[in-house]
C-alpha cells in the first residue's frame, strides 16, 4: 500500500515545510518515503509544491501524475491538482483561501479554514499546520503523537513557535477527526 | 546508524566525506548547487578545504592538482559545466588519477533547462572529451544508492586509478529520501600513493604528466589504457532486474530514476495481467551488453525509455543485434515521464492496455 | 652571466631543447637555485605549462605536474590546497598565462593561492612559431600582425603585473629582466625572495620575467637583448610592484 500526498500552495505558506514533516514523521515509523520539491521555474511566480509518497514497500516513481490526496493552500493549486485526483482520493482545502469547489463528485472534498484555526492558535503562519493536522485527521498516514513529536523537534530552535504550531496541528487533526467540513 | 532523511545532493556531499574526501572544488549550478553548499558548511568540522573555483575549467584543474598531490577530491557539475571540464577530464584520464565526478544532468543542449533530463548519457558513456579512454560510469536510482556509489566510487577510482563519474538527475538532487550513511573511513586507512607528486625526497621524480611527443610511446600508453578498460569491463558490470522472472511480455531497458517511474507503471501492467520487467544498467559502462542480452531472450517485446531522445537505446541495440527490434520512448529538457506516460506506452508496444 | 660554481640540485643534468640565446634557460636555473637555496627541492612541486617550457618537468628535478593549457595557476592551487606543506609553483609563458589562463591567474592571486608563479614574458607565442600574444607591443610584427600590432584591433599589450598589483589582496608582485649579469642577479634575488614568503606561508608570489625569444624575433641572441631593452623595458618597468607589507587591514573607513 502506497499513499501520494500532493501539498500545493504560494511560496511561503509552508507546503513545503508541511511536506516534510509529515516526511520526517513516516520516517520515524519507519516507513519507506520520499519528498520530491517542485523547483526551478514552477517555482518562479509564487506557487510551490512538494510530492510525498508514504507506503510499506520500496517506493518507485517519486514523481506521481494521480496522487490519491492533494492538499491545497491556494486557487491555482486547487485548479491545478482536483483534476488530476485519483477516483476515491481526497482534496483538503483551505476555505479561508479558496472560493471555489472542484467539481470532481467522485473525490471527498474536505474543507477547512485553516487560515483562521492558525490565527486563534497564536501566529497565521501555522495554517499549513492546521492543514497537515486535517490530512491526518482523516488519514492516519502516520500517528497523531509522532507528528507532534516531528513538530516539536523542527522547532527546537524556535520554541517560541512550538505552542502555536502545535496548536494549530491539533484544531485541525480534531475538526478532520470529527469529519466537520466547513461547507 | 540510524536512518535521516536528505536531500540526495546533501547525501551526496556527506557520502564524499564519509569516503575520505577532504576537498572540493568547484563552480555554483543548478541542480547541484546544494552539494557545494551542503560541503562550504560541514567541511570545517572535519577539517576539509572547500575552494570555489572561478570556473569550472578551472575547478577540474584544481582536481587534477589535488588527485596529483595523492588526495581524494570532489567536483560536482550539471551539464552545461561538465562540457567545460571536457578538456581537463581528458588530462586527468590520461594521467591516470583518480577522481570522483557528479553530473547532476538538465536538460540540453545549450544552456536548455535545469529541470531533471538524462541527455548527457552520450557525452559520459562516450568519451567526454578528447582521445581514447573511459571513465567509469555509475547511474544511482535513489539517495541511498548514490550514497552507496559515491562512497565506492573513491574505491574504485584510486583502485583503477581512473575518472568514476556518478551520473545522477535533478530528480535525484532535488529528492529527499531515508538513507543511512556508510562508516567514516579513517584517513590513515586510505589506499597509498606513491606515484603522487609528494615532494621528492629519496625517490626518483614523480611526475604527473599526458604528453607524449614520441609516437609509439603515445600509442603503448594507449593500450596500456585499453588493457585496464578491459580490467575493469570484466570486473565491475552492475546492473539491477525487476520482475524478470519466466517469460515476459516487455522487457523495459531504463536507468536512474527513469527506471523507478518504470517500476511503478508496469506494478499496474502486471497486476492488470501483464507480464513486465526492468532491466536497468547501473554501469552505464561498462554497460551489462551480456547480461542484457541473456536477460531480453525471454522477452517478447524490448522497450528503451529514457529522458532523451534515445540514447542508451544504442547499447542496447548493440547488445540485442541488428535483428531483435527494439521500442523507444523519451521525453526530454525537463518532461520528465509520468507512470501514466509509461503504461501507454508500455500499451503501444505490447498491444496490451492496463488501467490506472 | 653570474658565475656560479657547480649545477643547482634542483635541476637536472640535461641538455634543453630551447633555442640558442633563449632566456628560459637562464630562468629556469634562477628558479632552481633559489629551490636549493632555500632548501626546498625535497618538497616543492613545479607545474609546467603549454608553451615552450612545456618540457620543464625535464629539466626541474623535482616532483612536477604538466598543466593544460593556461591552467597551472588552478593545478597549483589544487596541489597546494590539499597539501599545504608543499612548495608549489608555476612556470608560464605570456601566452598560457595572460590570454588562455587569464582568468585562473587572477582568481588564483584575488584568492592569495600561497603559491608562486614566474611569468615568462617573452612578447610572443614562440612553441606555436611566433604568433601575436597578448603582450605583443604596439607595432610589433609578428606571424599574426603581419603588418605590426594594431591597437584599434587588437588591444594594447596587458600589463600583468600592474594588473595583479590593483587586486586588494596581500601579495608579492615583481617584475625582473635576465639578460644582463646585474639584472640577473637582481631577478634572482626577486625570485629567492618569492619562494622564501611561500615558505613562510606569507601571500601569493608573482615575478614576471621580461625574456627574449630569438627564434621568433627573428634576430640574433645579441639583436634579441638590444630588442628587450630598446622596446619591451620601457612598456614594462622593472621593480617591484606590491610587497606583502603595503597590505593594508581592511577597516570600514579605508575599505
Ligand atoms: C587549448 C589549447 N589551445 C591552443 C594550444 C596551442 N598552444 C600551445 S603553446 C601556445 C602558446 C604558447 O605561448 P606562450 O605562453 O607565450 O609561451 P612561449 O612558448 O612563448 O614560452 C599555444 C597557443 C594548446 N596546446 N591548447
Ligand atoms: S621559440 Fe623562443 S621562447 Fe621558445 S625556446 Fe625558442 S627562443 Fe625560447
Amino acid at each position: 500500500m502506497q499513499t501520494e500526498v500532493i501539498m500545493a500552495g504560494f511560496g511561503g505558506q509552508g507546503v513545503i515545510t508541511a511536506g516534510y514533516l509529515l516526511a520526517q514523521a513516516a520516517l520515524a515509523e519507519e516507513r519507506e518515503v520520499t519528498w520530491l520539491p517542485s523547483y526551478g521555474p514552477e517555482m518562479r511566480g509564487g506557487t510551490a509544491n512538494c510530492t510525498v509518497v508514504v507506503g510499506d514497500e520500496p517506493i518507485g516513481s517519486p514523481l506521481v501524475s494521480a496522487p490519491k490526496v492533494a492538499v491545497v493552500m491556494n486557487r491555482p493549486s486547487l485548479e491545478k491538482f482536483a483534476p488530476k485526483l485519483k477516483p476515491g482520493g481526497l482534496l483538503v482545502v483551505d476555505s479561508c483561501l479558496i472560493p471555489i469547489r472542484s467539481d470532481r463528485t467522485d473525490i471527498r472534498e474536505f474543507r477547512i479554514r485553516a487560515d483562521d484555526l492558525a490565527v486563534s492558535a497564536g501566529s497565521r503562519k501555522g495554517a499549513n499546520l492546521a492543514m497537515l493536522g486535517a490530512l491526518l485527521g482523516i488519514l492516519p498516514l502516520v500517528s497523531r503523537e509522532t507528528a507532534e513529536k516531528i513538530i516539536g523537534k523542527h522547532f527546537a530552535k524556535k520554541p517560541q513557535f512550538i505552542e502555536s504550531n502545535l496548536q494549530a496541528f491539533l484544531l485541525g487533526f480534531e475538526q478532520a477527526k470529527a469529519g466537520k467540513s466547513d461547507e | 546508524m540510524a536512518k535521516v532523511l536528505m536531500k540526495g545532493n546533501e547525501a551526496i556531499g556527506e557520502a564524499a566525506i564519509r569516503a575520505g574526501c577532504r576537498n572540493f572544488f568547484g563552480y555554483p549550478i543548478t541542480p547541484q548547487s546544494e552539494v557545494p553548499e551542503y560541503l562550504s558548511r560541514r567541511f570545517p568540522e572535519v577539517g576539509g578545504t572547500y575552494v570555489q573555483a572561478e570556473s569550472e575549467v578551472a575547478a577540474i584543474n584544481m582536481l587534477y592538482g589535488g588527485a596529483g598531490v595523492g588526495k581524494r577530491v570532489l567536483t560536482t557539475s550539471s551539464s552545461p559545466g561538465i562540457s567545460l571540464m571536457s578538456e581537463g577530464i581528458s588530462y586527468i584520464a590520461a594521467c591516470e588519477l583518480p577522481v570522483v565526478l557528479v553530473n547532476i544532468v538538465r536538460g540540453g543542449p545549450g544552456l536548455g533547462g535545469i529541470l531533471p533530463a538524462q541527455s548527457d548519457y552520450h557525452q559520459a558513456t562516450r568519451g567526454i572529451g578528447h582521445g581514447d579512454f573511459r571513465l567509469l560510469v555509475l547511474a544511482p536510482a535513489s539517495v541511498q544508492e548514490a550514497v552507496n556509489l559515491i562512497y565506492e566510487a573513491f574505491d574504485l577510482a584510486d583502485r583503477y586509478r581512473n575518472p568514476v563519474l556518478i551520473l545522477g538527475d535533478g530528480m535525484i538532487g532535488q529528492m529527499m529520501e531515508p538513507v543511512e550513511f556508510p562508516p567514516m573511513r579513517p584517513l590513515d586507512s586510505l589506499p597509498e600513493k606513491p606515484w603522487a607528486a609528494t615532494g621528492m625526497k629519496d625517490r626518483p621524480q614523480n611526475v604527473i604528466n599526458s604528453l607524449y611527443l614520441n609516437e609509439h610511446e603515445l600509442n603503448a600508453h594507449n593500450f596500456k589504457l585499453k588493457a585496464k578498460y578491459d580490467q575493469v569491463a570484466r570486473e565491475q558490470v552492475r546492473f539491477e532486474t525487476w520482475r524478470c522472472d519466466g517469460d515476459l511480455d516487455v522487457l523495459v531497458v531504463a536507468f536512474g530514476t527513469m527506471a523507478r517511474i518504470v517500476k511503478t507503471a508496469l506494478a499496474d501492467f502486471n497486476a492488470a495481467g501483464g507480464r513486465g520487467g526492468v532491466f536497468r544498467p547501473i554501469t552505464l559502462w561498462p554497460y551489462p551488453h551480456e547480461q542484457l542480452r541473456e536477460t531480453a531472450r525471454r522477452a517478447k517485446k524490448v522497450l528503451v525509455i529514457e529522458m532523451n531522445t534515445g540514447q542508451m537505446i544504442d547499447d542496447v541495440r548493440m547488445a540485442l543485434g541488428p535483428d531483435r527490434e527494439v521500442g523507444f520512448f523519451g521525453r526530454t529538457g525537463g518532461v520528465v515521464p509520468t507512470p501514466d506516460d509509461v503504461l501507454a506506452a508500455i500499451g503501444e508496444v505490447t498491444g496490451k492496455g492496463a488501467a490506472r | 652571466m653570474k658565475a656560479i660554481f657547480g649545477y643547482p640540485k634542483s635541476l637536472q643534468s640535461r641538455t634543453t631543447h630551447y633555442c640558442p640565446g633563449c632566456t628560459h634557460g637562464v630562468i629556469h636555473r634562477l628558479v632552481a637555485e633559489s629551490i636549493d637555496e632555500l632548501g626546498l627541492r625535497e618538497r616543492t612541486v613545479a607545474v609546467a605549462p603549454v608553451g615552450c617550457s612545456v618540457l620543464a618537468y625535464n629539466y626541474f628535478n623535482c616532483d612536477s605536474f604538466e598543466a593544460s593549457h593556461g591552467r597551472a595557476p588552478a593545478v597549483a592551487t589544487g596541489a597546494k590546497r590539499c597539501r599545504p606543506d608543499l612548495i608549489v609553483f608555476t612556470y608560464q609563458g605570456d601566452g598560457d598565462l595572460a590570454s588562455i589562463g587569464m582568468a585562473e591567474i587572477v582568481h588564483a592571486a584575488n584568492r592569495g593561492e600561497k603559491i608562486t608563479v614566474i611569468f615568462v614574458n617573452n612578447a610572443i607565442y614562440g612553441m606555436t612559431g611566433g604568433q601575436m600574444a597578448p603582450t605583443t607591443l604596439p607595432g610589433q610584427v609578428t606571424s599574426t600582425s603581419p603588418f605590426g600590432r594594431d591597437t584599434e584591433l587588437a588591444g594594447w599589450p596587458i600589463r600583468v603585473a600592474e594588473l595583479l598589483a590593483t587586486l586588494r589582496g596581500k601579495a608579492y608582485i615583481a617584475r625582473v629582466a635576465a639578460h644582463t649579469p646585474l639584472l640577473t642577479i637582481k631577478a634572482k634575488a626577486a625570485i629567492r625572495r618569492a619562494f622564501d614568503l611561500q615558505r613562510r606561508d606569507e601571500c601569493f608570489t608573482f615575478v614576471e620575467v621580461l625574456s627574449t625569444c630569438p627564434t621568433n624575433w627573428g634576430m640574433t641572441p645579441n639583436e634579441a637583448t638590444e630588442w628587450l631593452e630598446r622596446n619591451m623595458m620601457p612598456y614594462y618597468r622593472l621593480g617591484v610592484l606590491k610587497e606583502p607589507g603595503d597590505f593594508v587591514p581592511y577597516s570600514v573607513e579605508r575599505g
